[in-house]
């Protein structure tokens, strides 16, 4: 078996003098999703905002291919696509414009087809134009979703993606992350729903 | 160097989609200037006393005005997380979005404030120091209410708590800003207090962005 690429080791993290999470160990290879599932308030978003050093961790460590990342952290970052439960889309940009941003802002402008890629991926080339303040709470989702497909990190770190998802959006979330995950990526995705992939699963307990 | 210019661009792009938002800064700062010509008077010495006073105040006032939305707007629409974990510095991040506050506010009100100078009765030579000191002022405001801005992110009543925080610290630069006018009024040159601007302004910019870039990350978690 090869190596682990994501080796995370005793993480602790506490919030407002509670215990969230405590010596949490797993690792992940290349092309493996991790779901990560609990109660609410069992600190799924908050190992997500730990592992990219959103919030810190209070012990704990985390590498990537052996090194530690809290000595890089700006690489660290550039290897991270990040869907949170906010969107991190602005409402008076268009579709098209909104993605175009979140790629320059990670330090790279995209070619024009690979952000018509993800356009299609996501079945958005017919709301390309329109301002994401006009979309609807699902639309605006997949708009994100197109944002971290984009990306070509290879770390996605997902919070609830299929949240306001239908169910053609969902197969087409599917099909991306299937490819991602083909292409040698990993994702860590914190779910409620059944993400209908193979995954790992890590159930955090409240 | 390219994720600070795409963010600079992105702030001026909204503002450009949305112009109202500085229009209505810019309004405030000329109604609120007019206000006291009209309000004391056409006593012609007094008010070319109080202009300079009377200008840098408004426009230190109207720069605060903008600057709560500054960072709550990323903040709540998620984009912040995504600065906090884009691969370069959020200091630059920080200094990106003063920058672009400046652009919009602190360089219009420069241009604005000589044409208001004639209605206090300035002379020429005034209204040129007045330009020229808000020129090299504004700059200082963007980045201590840009701080100020970073650290009261997420509180509750934080426009309050923001000029509460910014206004003393900004101190500084109203006294060299409006003793330069007067200066120049009473026919000495103002350089001396131009360079203390300058040398303000360098300073908030050597430290602000670093102050501002811890508070942005506590702010994160």
């Amino acid at each position: 078996m090869a190596p682990p690429i994501l080796d995370v080791s005793d993480l602790a993290c506490r919030r407002g003098g509670r215990r969230v999470f405590d010596r949490l160990s797993f690792t992940l290879g290349a092309g493996e999703l991790l779901a990560l599932t609990g109660r609410n308030g069992s600190g799924k978003t908050t190992l997500l905002r730990a592992l990219a050093l959103l919030v810190r961790p209070d012990a704990g460590t985390v590498r990537w291919q052996g090194a530690d990342v809290m000595a890089e952290p700006e690489t660290w970052r550039g290897r991270l696509a990040w869907l949170g439960h906010l969107e991190g889309l602005k409402g008076d940009l268009s579709v098209r414009e909104n993605l175009l941003v979140a790629e320059r802002l990670r330090g790279a402008a995209p070619p024009a087809d690979r952000l018509d890629g993800a356009l299609a991926a996501f079945d958005l080339s017919g709301l390309a134009v329109r301002p994401v303040r006009t979309l609807s709470a699902g639309q605006s989702r997949r708009v994100a979703l197109a944002r971290v497909a984009l990306s070509q990190a290879p770390l996605w770190l997902l919070d609830e993606p299929l949240n306001a998802l239908d169910a053609p959006a969902q197969a087409a979330f599917r099909a991306v992350l299937q490819k991602h995950l083909a292409a040698g990526g990993l994702a860590i995705a914190a779910t409620h729903a059944d993400l209908g992939i193979a995954a790992r699963s890590l159930e955090l307990q409240a | 160097m390219s994720g600070f210019i795409a963010l600079l661009a992105r702030d001026l792009h909204l503002v450009w989609r949305r112009p109202g938002d500085v229009a209505v800064v810019l309004a405030f700062f000329v109604v609120a200037t007019v206000l006291f010509p009209l309000g004391i008077g056409p006593e012609t010495n007094l008010l070319a006393r109080i202009a300079a006073g009377v200008l840098w105040c408004a426009a230190l006032f109207a720069s605060l005005l903008s600057l709560d939305r500054l960072f709550v707007a990323d903040y709540e629409d998620g984009t912040l997380d995504l600065l906090l974990l884009a691969p370069w510095p959020l200091e630059l991040a920080a200094l990106a979005k003063c920058a672009a506050h400046w652009i919009v506010t602190g360089l219009p009100l420069a241009i604005l404030a000589p044409f208001l100078g004639i209605a206090f009765g300035l002379d020429r030579s005034s209204l040129l120091a007045l330009a020229a000191t808000l020129l090299v002022g504004t700059p200082t405001l963007s980045l201590i209410g840009g701080l100020a801005a970073a650290l009261t992110l997420g509180a509750r009543r934080s426009g309050a708590l923001l000029a509460l925080l910014a206004l003393p610290l900004c101190v500084p630069t109203l006294i060299f800003g409006a003793g330069a006018v007067e200066t120049m009024a009473i026919g000495k040159n103002f350089t001396t207090h131009l360079a203390i601007l300058g040398a303000l302004a360098l300073v908030a910019l050597a430290t602000t962005p670093w102050a501002m870039a811890a508070a942005l990350r506590q702010a994160g978690e």
